[in-house]
């Protein structure tokens, strides 16, 4: 899911303390180190070495898989109508961090400045959406921007509009989703670099006469960008592979990456074809990965 | 709060109302009498009267708690140990670690989904229960794993080396001390994966085969086929059930830690 599984996991990317607890080198504790791995090893990272092994095989007469080793997946990857695809994907995941970054500095700054009690209530408002089911909260995205939808009504009964105008299964239908499912992934990062940030440091900056505005450009923003970096994979990563949001709010015209892995993998049935825009995804995300794994925030969560 | 600027204050409103817009409309419109469209036709319980009438949707429902239980349940069997272990070995500290243990929560999961099926149609695995529960466990383990380490990093090393000075054996520490003062962490990891089972829908969507449906299911084909209003009333159920769920997770991290602003992420 996307949603409610990624809330375990601005954790260990904004904090983490070092105490050394647990030296026990109990036998069930290796036995479940051990288990644990090889569940991990057969159910994660083979099927995805699988992917990549499907993604050279030839497609069998009837769907399915010849195992004919071909670059030819990879030669239909370039093909334009696939390019648009993964344009419209980077393009809308690139737009959608963008977005959430702006939107969420102003409430991470004020949840992370804000007093202990409100704080933790502020916090609690920020997340209770994000616990609600995924494909539930999209599906409210669909009753708004319908034709007969909430807003068309509105701008209707206001005057504002004659004919409805059709806005599901448009991109701009897709970026509102996208912003509205992966905007808690900014603010939690956010709030935890700038809760590092000291308020001293803030008050110097006055004390020196920088304005309001010099003082977020030279140190507010600068000191945050462990967050923004956080954040920006947290988002950026899933819009990327979105499924759910295109399917319901782009329909067939508008695919993305995920729409399209499920239209070759379940309806064209040619599976080493969508292996290998499978790869690509993976291969983009797993770039991402361990880029920040190579950055402050990936060495040290703390 | 004392210099907070106004224009941040009305932004940081207006995300709330943005946050908060879609599911309001939703609960809204389930108690609307109206059959077709969003106009309001008055006020009505009908759609929760028809849904606690659906069988269909009470089975998917009974099925969704079932992989939800067994999954979380053996993902805190294996993910408890694997967490203390990792704690004890001289590497478990390595951010690699940290990253190839994220690595199954962070991959979009369309492409968990697709990998799963595939193997799972190439070794001829019958899909049904089997084959959800794995596939909830790849993202339950890890989630059980993080969290759990989480609160060992926090806890104080004296408690153990008292122990030890005490006589106790290694399966003493683990069952009298490592294990209860981690117990408030294993709740709250246990709620939050049965939760995440419970609403996964793009890996439950690949692996389900034909005979099981899962909740999440349930509510795609209904919405596929026709948006009644009934959908509205279970989306606004298991808006509320999620709510509750989580809600738990967090009071049991809460209570817990000492407040600190980084449990409360959880």
């Amino acid at each position: 899911m996307v949603g409610t599984r990624w809330v375990g996991f601005a954790l260990p990317i904004s904090s983490m303390l070092t105490n050394r607890f647990a030296t026990s080198s109990a036998f069930p504790v290796r036995l479940s180190l051990v288990s644990a791995g090889l569940f991990l090893g057969l159910f994660f990272f083979l099927p995805l070495v699988l992917v990549f092994g499907v993604s050279l095989a030839s497609r069998g007469l009837y769907g399915g898989i010849s195992w004919i080793a071909t670059w030819e997946n990879y030669q239909r990857v370039f093909d334009p109508l696939v390019g648009v695809i993964f344009f419209r994907s980077l393009l809308l995941a690139g737009l959608t961090t963008l977005v959430c970054a702006v939107v969420a500095f102003p409430l991470a700054y004020c949840l992370a400045r804000a007093s202990r009690p409100w704080q933790l209530i502020l916090l609690t408002l920020v997340m209770i959406p994000f616990w609600t089911n995924f494909l539930v909260r999209t599906y409210a995205w669909v009753l708004i921007f319908r034709a007969d939808g909430i807003l068309n009504s509105l701008l209707i009964r206001v005057g504002f509009l004659e004919e409805p105008l059709s806005l599901l299964f448009t991109d701009v239908s897709v970026f509102v989703g996208l912003v509205y499912g992966y905007l808690p992934f900014m603010v939690l990062p956010l709030v935890a670099a700038i809760e590092r940030i000291s308020p001293q440091l803030e008050d110097a900056a006055f004390d020196l006469y920088a304005s309001m505005g010099a003082m977020f450009r030279h140190v507010l923003l600068p000191l945050s960008a462990p967050g923004f970096l956080a954040g920006g994979v947290l988002v950026f990563i899933p819009s990327l592979g979105a499924f759910i949001t295109p399917y319901l709010l782009g329909g067939g015209q508008n695919m993305m990456v995920g729409t399209f892995i499920q239209q070759e993998f379940l309806v064209a049935r040619d599976w080493p074809f969508g292996s290998a825009i499978s790869f690509g995804l993976m291969g983009s995300v797993l770039l991402i990965w361990f880029l920040l794994a190579r950055t402050s925030v990936g060495k040290d969560p703390s | 709060m004392k210099r907070m600027p106004s224009s941040f204050i009305l932004m940081s409103v207006l995300v709330m109302l943005f946050l908060y817009l879609p599911v309001v409309i939703l609960i809204g419109l389930s108690f609307n009498a109206s059959t077709m469209g969003v106009a309001w036709k008055g006020f009505t319980f009908q759609w929760y009267e028809k849904l606690a009438l659906d069988r269909a949707i009470l089975e998917a429902t009974v099925n969704s708690v079932v992989i939800a239980i067994i999954s979380t349940g053996l993902a805190l069997f294996l993910g408890v140990g694997t967490a203390i272990g990792l704690e004890t070995r001289q590497g478990g500290q390595k951010a690699w670690v940290n990253m190839i243990l994220l690595l199954p929560l962070v991959i979009p999961e369309i492409l968990l989904g697709v990998a799963l099926l595939m193997v799972f149609v190439l070794c001829q695995v019958h899909l049904g229960f089997g084959t959800i529960i794995i596939g909830h466990m790849v993202f339950n383990l890890p989630l059980t794993i993080v969290m759990v380490r989480a609160r060992l990093r926090k806890l104080d090393p004296a408690w153990e080396d008292a122990a030890r000075d005490l006589g106790a054996t290694s399966w003493d520490v683990l069952t009298r001390i490592t294990l209860p003062l981690l117990r408030p962490a294993i709740w709250g990891a246990g709620l939050l994966g049965f939760t995440v089972s419970l609403d996964d829908f793009v890996v439950t969507f690949f692996v389900a085969g034909p005979g099981s449906t899962t909740l999440p299911l349930k509510v795609f084909s209904m919405i596929r086929t026709g948006m009644t209003p009934e959908v509205n009333a279970l989306s606004a159920v298991m808006v509320v059930v999620s709510m509750l769920c989580v809600g738990l997770s967090w009071f049991l991290q809460e209570r817990s830690a000492p407040a600190s602003s980084e449990s409360s992420y959880l």
